[in-house]
């Protein structure tokens, strides 16, 4: 038997958090690929301490459903689930981009465990993006005369955090579809506030890299753009800002393609996919 | 007991069958069966036709060693529901009116369906006998279900006792029953079961704040009688209904009663650990002395306030209830009077600032 745990990260106060952590966990249930699929959290339950105790499998594929590779996937998760002989080098990331995945032993049950790199720092995650884009404006050929902006946290304590927005900023900046693509920040420059000054194009996309829309997605980055006065009058899509149309997506975590990025890391690390059509999950759910 | 139920266990003769009092065995043609104060040598008719006459026994090892499969936490879970100690006849004759059972704030309750197959319903314990529930069968809704308490407020620790009512699972299986209970209290069967077996691994304080790292690395600074206080804030059967077995260490008990919850806790949780963070910030500040111009009756007052947050009790205080110190009208005419710029009695806070 083989199991899927997407660990996220969960929250005290806001019952939002877990959300994509459980919608993505549905739709890989769906597929039927994996024999279990559980969530786990660092501040809800089942704990990151206690989750594989409640699988039956041997073989258990750990997916964390975080943006960068930093001090939640290489220390805390690791530490929480007792991970043994855990060492970040296993992952062979040199550039904090690169984590792909490693097998160790769990002290407190009898499992293999295959702990991935987060879904923020795989490739397909520049796909979601994309396809973040080309949900918020409806056109799913999105990109000509289109400006991307991808926002990023940014944060002095991780550097990682802004190496993960810039990976994509390139990656899809190098595919050449949309006019202009930009990562920008809310705490460190260049700053989300003037989302206007870097863009020559009318429309801009603006995707923030979270997880989980919250307080930072719902309420600081609308403000800080100017779509809003006040978050709670909500905003436009799109939003006109100083002669630019502001297209902003909200959390790209929310997008059901986020399932076939954890469904990929598992698979990278050895699952047994096989039982999959098409290797996308999201898009067979969608069509029922 | 049905047809195929009967073949599995004349098949099974051979290996020998012991279970819940029904014993077979079989030596080429010959079988030995034997229930408790019947025993008979015969041949595979004489078997089948026992076995006809005491069709609960064979429904009971099929159910048991078959459909649920003989071990694990789930395997015992669903047998302590039916008090599985007990003769299988006494059994069936309980399981046909339904028997049930308490976990945390749960009602688990299992009656006998077709062919020894048991089904188990399960709800809010204060719902017993409430007949205007929503009824569910998938065990994923649960996670959604008990997200938010009765009053509308998210749940952050899921075996805090403000389980919401109003809901119920009328038909599950044993496998989905006990998805169902592990969405709604996380891991509890799987550690009352290692409980059970000897084999819970307890991480006492200590150690657990010795891991901690980043922010919370801070809570080994957390003293003993901060501890004490700290799990008589968070940890009794009023806060969570989790039984706390981890102490200060091995070797250093703490005073605060553990609590009567049927399902262990076996170290500090994230909401215990977040506390504890603020509780050792909370630690570091100095004494000083205010002086207060307060009446009798004001410092009272001030009193039952805090007493009434702390208990959850200030929903309770009726509108015009004038004599209880944590009415609303009380506290905004303490307010009006005793906190003229916001600071009470008009003391400075930092008099030095």
């Amino acid at each position: 038997m083989q199991a899927l745990v997407i660990v996220g990260h969960g929250s005290h106060l806001n019952p939002g958090s877990s959300r994509p952590t459980f919608s993505h966990a549905d739709t890989i249930r769906e597929t039927g690929v994996f024999d279990e699929v559980r969530e786990a959290f660092w501040k809800e339950e089942p704990s990151f301490r206690e989750v594989l105790r409640t699988l039956e499998s041997d073989e258990v594929y750990v997916v964390p459903l975080f943006i960068s590779e930093g001090y939640f996937t290489e220390q805390v998760i690791p530490r929480e689930l007792r991970l043994e002989g855990w060492d970040v080098s296993a992952w062979e990331s040199g550039d904090g981009v690169s984590a792909d995945h490693a097998t160790l032993k769990a002290s407190d049950v009898e499992k293999t465990i295959h702990y991935c790199g987060p879904a923020g720092t795989h490739d397909s995650m520049s796909d979601v993006i994309v396809r973040r884009a080309e949900s918020v404006t409806g056109d799913s050929e999105v990109g000509d005369g289109f400006g991307l902006a991808i926002v990023g946290h940014g944060t002095e304590r991780n550097e990682n955090s802004a190496k993960a927005i810039e990976y994509h900023t390139d990656r899809i900046r190098e595919s050449g579809r949309f006019d202009e693509v930009r990562a920008l920040f809310m705490d460190e420059e260049p700053e989300v506030d003037d989302v206007t000054d870097f863009f020559s194009t009318t429309d801009i996309v603006v995707v923030p890299l979270f997880i989980a829309d919250g307080f930072h997605t719902q309420e600081d980055i609308p403000e800080d753009m100017g779509l809003t006065e006040d978050y709670r009058r909500g905003y436009d899509v799109p939003a006109e800002v100083d002669g630019h149309r502001i297209w902003y997506s909200g959390a790209v975590g929310t997008e059901s393609l986020m399932a076939d990025v954890l469904l990929e890391r598992a698979a990278e690390a050895g699952a047994d996919v096989r039982g999959l059509s098409d290797g996308d999950a999201s898009r067979g759910v969608a069509d029922d | 007991m049905n047809a195929p139920q009967l073949d599995a266990l004349v098949a099974s003769a051979s290996q020998g069958v012991e279970f819940d009092g029904l014993s077979v065995a079989a030596d080429s043609e010959e079988y030995r069966v034997e229930i408790p104060g019947e025993r008979l040598e015969t041949d595979e008719a004489g078997l089948r036709a026992f076995a006809e006459e005491n069709p609960w026994y064979v429904s009971n090892w099929y159910y048991w060693t078959r459909t649920v499969g003989s071990e694990g936490a789930r395997y015992a879970f669903l047998r302590w529901i039916e008090d599985a100690g007990r003769p299988v006849g006494e059994r069936y004759e309980a399981l046909s009116t339904g028997v049930s059972r308490t976990w945390g704030q749960l009602r688990v309750s299992a009656t006998i369906g077709e062919d020894g197959k048991r089904r188990y319903a399960l709800g809010h314990v204060d719902d017993a006998e409430s007949a205007s529930l929503d009824t569910y069968s998938d065990p994923l809704a649960a996670r959604e279900l008990v997200k938010l308490d009765d009053r509308g407020r998210y749940r952050p620790l899921s075996t805090a006792p403000t389980l919401p009512t109003g809901w119920e699972y009328p038909n599950l299986d044993g496998e989905d029953l006990v998805r169902t209970v592990d969405f709604i209290y996380p891991a509890t069967v799987e550690n009352w079961h290692r409980e059970r077996e000897g084999e819970l691994d307890v991480t006492h304080f200590r150690e657990a704040a010795e891991r901690q790292s980043g922010i919370y690395e801070i809570v080994s600074q957390l003293s003993v009688e901060e501890l004490e206080a700290a799990a008589e804030t968070c940890c009794v059967d009023s806060q969570c209904l989790k039984r706390r077995q981890w102490d200060e260490d091995e070797e250093t008990d703490l005073d605060v009663p553990r609590g009567d919850g049927e399902f262990p806790c076996r170290e500090p949780c994230s909401l215990f650990v977040t506390a504890a963070r603020k509780f050792v910030t909370l630690g570091r500040e100095e004494m000083r002395s205010y002086e207060f111009e307060l009446t009798p009756t004001e410092k009272e007052q001030i009193e039952e306030i805090i007493d009434a947050v702390a208990e959850g009790r200030t929903d309770e205080i009726r509108e015009a209830d004038l004599n209880e110190g944590a009415n609303r009208y009380r506290a905004r005419y303490l307010r009006a009077r005793r906190m003229p710029d916001g600071e009470l009695s008009g003391t400075s806070t930092y008099p030095e600032d």
